[in-house]
């Protein structure tokens, strides 16, 4: 299946600043291992070093947060949107109340 | 450098006001490239930590996506995130940092008893062990082609 995978921006360093990469893959986790495949440097940023994808990232299926479907193993059909999304967050230096 | 417009800079100064004593959030649209980085346009947000929101803001990743469509529309990147500190100083926390990405410019007014003061900028290093200050420069008119 072609689909293609955005980019955002922190990680397009490691993609030769492409905005998203086009790729042929049956599920969301090969469409994933076929980037990091391409472009090595992204593997430390979207995984962990046991090889599950980063609490801090979120990855979508179109519109759907993968979380909520079959994860990393949810089927991709022709003209599918990946999108990688990470987490954004802060506060100030007091503690959480 | 981050180039930010008095204007702009003061949209955030004005939104971390509004929005105190809890934290405001939003996005930072614009360029990056050999010229520089410049903020072009704000993407305000609403903050969406409901739980502790005088001290903590989050960002849903349906605002994040929202934000990037809102970047590609107007042929912008996604530069970064601004936030306010109520009544703390405009320096990132180690809260701050946990949760930061490299190459964003994370943004930060201080906002003292409801009255924004500092205003600061800052990159985390790549290996996300600490920020770095990144001067916050107006923008001269010139550098601004036709739309100064």
């Amino acid at each position: 299946m072609a689909v293609k995978v955005l980019i955002p921006t922190p990680l397009r360093q490691f993609t030769d600043k492409r905005t998203s990469i086009e790729c042929s893959a049956a599920t969301v986790g090969e469409a994933l291992g076929s980037l990091t495949s391409s472009f090595a440097e992204l593997r430390k940023h979207l995984y962990t070093e046991d090889g599950r994808i980063r609490s801090f990232v979120n990855v979508y299926l179109n519109d759907e947060d993968i979380r909520f479907l079959d994860k990393e193993n949810t089927r991709t059909k022709d003209g599918d949107t990946i999108s990688i999304v990470p987490s954004i967050a802060g506060g100030s230096p007091a503690a959480a109340r | 450098m981050l180039r930010l417009a008095d204007h702009l800079e003061n949209q955030i100064r004005e939104h971390g006001a509004k929005d105190y004593p809890n934290e405001c959030c939003g996005a930072m649209l614009g360029t990056d490239g050999d010229a520089g980085r410049e903020v072009r346009s704000l993407f305000p947000l609403i903050n969406r930590r409901d739980d502790s929101p005088r001290n903590r803001f989050s960002i849903t990743p349906e605002d994040f996506r929202a934000a990037e469509r809102a970047a590609a529309e107007h042929g912008l990147d996604l530069l970064g995130w601004y936030h306010s500190h109520p009544d703390h100083p405009a320096r990132p926390s180690e809260f701050d940092r946990e949760h930061a990405w490299p190459w964003y410019s994370y943004v930060i007014v201080s906002v003292q008893a409801g009255a924004p003061k500092d205003l600061t900028s800052w990159r985390l290093d790549d290996d996300r062990t600490q920020f770095q200050p990144e001067e916050v420069a107006p923008v001269r008119a010139a550098s601004r082609g036709t739309q100064g």
